[in-house]
């Protein structure tokens, strides 16, 4: 990582405890926030929001690694979560996961060479009227046909 | 890139799909005092819709009684059970009913903040949200002196979840506001006296706090009138699965499973899972029974199964869903849940002896007892059920000779 690149991780930290505060019930937003600024928390990231909540890097670290949508790496640009349970799953999951995975050329749980997508099962969204259901970042999909999700996966960037 | 369907339909319901003008239970609270806030509760005998069915009116009492600096109240949005989709639909839909009774609720029990806990995979909900409570404040329904009453001072923040089921468990979402991981604490204490920041918390869901505005309204009494005896007032239940209308149902409590599959156009059923994931498995012999706290009990999740599906199959994917969700804190959750989902692929592949499905049963009935939170309190309910209720399709299963029963070696 470049100076001027931790430099300025810095000040957004700092810029992040102006907002939620310095307290340990800060921790999550911050984290939260980075996450979906850098799609993952660095190392130093979590060494710095560890030193401005005057915490252990340790304590930062283990609250990630509790919380499914928080990552110390980078999983890819785009994470595509795709419902496994029960609903999702009467209404043709598998049929969405052998399109995509032929489409992609690769697994659920892998990422595509080029980083553009990492695919990820996820539980229930709340969307089980409408299975399936997929979620792209943040974007929720549903009644999503084997061909329309083949079709949105290539429009992400 | 069009992504979902925004439900447009407006709902009409009994209890919380009737009219409500936003602000209006704000006055009238205000008007009849704390007291007669927690009477009209009292006598509308409402319980928490989260699952657990606690009577709201103890624990606002409980609360508002407790002499501390501070009290919150926090909207219990994390919405995580399989099949549960209501407080979705009423947030988007009705979420001037929603926040006005957490409003009501503040005022009630002395609380100056409220925090909706949103769970992570509703991120889009977040905006539509935020813009509705800013609202609230220009409407000054929120903020200092709401609704000119001197010393009425509230306000509610959005914190976000970010996929734990398990955060759905009140003291477990509390540890999560805290900023740890969600990981449920023993009980007691409980959160109306040790919340939040140590403070006496109310944790309601979406779904109970939405009663309240109708209940100030309407009156305890009239809420009362709805439902059975034990479970007062109207349900919204989820309905998924095999049938023609999936979606969210405002129903009385005390309806059969079979009124309910025949509102939602539900045919050759086999199964109908009631509760969730952590619910239990219905046969068509107990189609008779009636959703209700007393009999079967729900926050809400209805899920058909028709004559087409493999019960062993659902059974696994309820098995692997708790798998993945057990916090991992005590042995017989993160064990037991192992084990079990073991001996459903066991079953699945007819490779099993009585002897251990025996043990498993006993292992099912130690984690209800012996878990510590309702996690692994409930994790066993739908394997146990299913070997009761289903015993016939349950051991005569193998992978390639499906349902005959007949020896074909
Ligand atoms: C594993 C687990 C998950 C839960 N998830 C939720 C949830 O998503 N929403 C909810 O309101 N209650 C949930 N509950 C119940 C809460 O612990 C708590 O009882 C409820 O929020 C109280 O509100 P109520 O009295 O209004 O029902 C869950 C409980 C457990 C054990
Ligand atoms: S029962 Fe399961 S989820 Fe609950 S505390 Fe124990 S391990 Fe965690
Ligand atoms: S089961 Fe897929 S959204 Fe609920």
């Amino acid at each position: 990582m470049l100076i001027y690149e931790r430099n300025s991780l810095v000040d957004e930290i700092v810029d992040l405890t102006v907002e939620y505060g310095k307290e340990r019930s800060a921790l999550l937003p911050i984290l939260q926030t980075l996450q979906l600024r850098h799609k993952c928390i660095s190392d130093f990231a979590q060494q710095e929001v560890a030193r401005q909540l005057s915490i252990h890097p340790v304590e930062v670290y283990s609250v990630i690694s509790f919380y499914t949508f928080l990552h110390p790496e980078s999983q890819g640009r785009n994470i595509v979560r795709l419902c496994q349970t029960i609903s999702c799953d009467l209404a043709g999951k598998c049929y969405l996961v052998k399109a995509i995975e032929r489409e992609l050329g690769i697994k659920f749980g892998q990422t595509t060479k080029d980083k553009r997508i990492k695919l990820e099962f996820t539980n229930c969204l709340g969307m089980c009227d409408q299975g399936p259901a997929m979620v792209i970042n943040e974007r929720v999909f549903t009644k999503v046909t084997p061909e329309r999700a083949v079709a949105i996966l290539n429009e992400v960037k | 890139m069009e992504t979902m369907q925004i439900e447009k339909t407006s709902r009409k319901g009994i209890v919380l799909f009737s009219e409500y003008v936003a602000g209006s239970a704000i006055r009238k609270a205000v008007k009849i005092g704390r007291e007669e806030v927690l009477f009209e509760l009292r006598d509308s005998k409402l319980k928490g819709r989260g699952g657990a069915g606690f009577p709201t009116s103890t624990k606002w009492m409980i609360t508002a009684a407790a002499s501390a600096p501070k009290k919150y109240i926090v909207c219990n949005a994390d919405e995580g059970e399989p099949g549960t989709f209501k407080d979705r639909v009423l947030m988007m839909e009705h979420p001037e009913i929603v926040f006005d009774g957490m409003v009501i609720a503040g005022y009630t029990i002395g609380a100056k903040t409220g925090i909706l806990y949103l769970r992570g995979e509703y991120y889009y909900m977040l905006e539509f949200l935020e813009n509705h409570l800013s609202g609230m404040r220009e409407k000054n329904l929120l903020g200092k002196n709401i609704i000119a009453k001197e010393g009425f001072d509230f306000d509610i923040q959005i914190r976000l979840g970010s996929g734990a089921y398990v955060c759905g468990e009140e003291t477990a979402l509390i540890e999560s506001l805290e900023g740890h991981r969600g990981e449920p604490r023993n009980r007691p204490p409980y959160p109306v006296n040790t919340g939040f920041m140590g403070c006496p918390t109310v944790v309601n869901n979406v779904e109970t706090l939405a009663s309240v505005p109708h209940i100030i309204m309407k009156s305890g009494k009239w809420f009362s009138e709805y439902g059975t005896d034990k479970s007062t007032g109207s349900k919204l239940f989820s309905v998924s699965g095999d049938c023609e209308n999936p979606g969210v149902y405002e129903l009385p409590w005390g309806m059969t499973i079979t009124e309910v599959l025949d509102i939602v156009g539900a045919k050759n059923t086999k199964a109908v899972q009631v509760g969730g994931a952590s619910g239990i498995c219905l046969s068509h012999a107990q189609f008779n029974r009636k959703l209700s706290y007393e009999d079967a009990s729900t926050g809400g999740s209805i899920i058909v199964f028709n004559e087409s599906r493999d019960i062993l199959h659902i059974l696994q994917n309820f098995m692997e869903f708790f798998v993945e969700e057990s916090c991992g804190q005590c042995t017989p959750c993160r064990i037991g849940n192992v084990k079990l989902l073991e001996g459903v692929k066991k079953l699945r592949n007819g490779n099993y002896t009585f002897a251990e499905i025996r043990n498993l049963r006993e292992l099912g009935q130690t984690m209800q007892v012996a878990s510590k939170c309702g996690l692994g309190q409930s994790s066993p309910n739908a394997f146990l059920s299913i070997l009761d209720n289903f015993s016939a399709e349950v051991f005569q299963y193998t992978s390639s000779d499906k349902h005959n029963g007949v020896n074909n070696e």
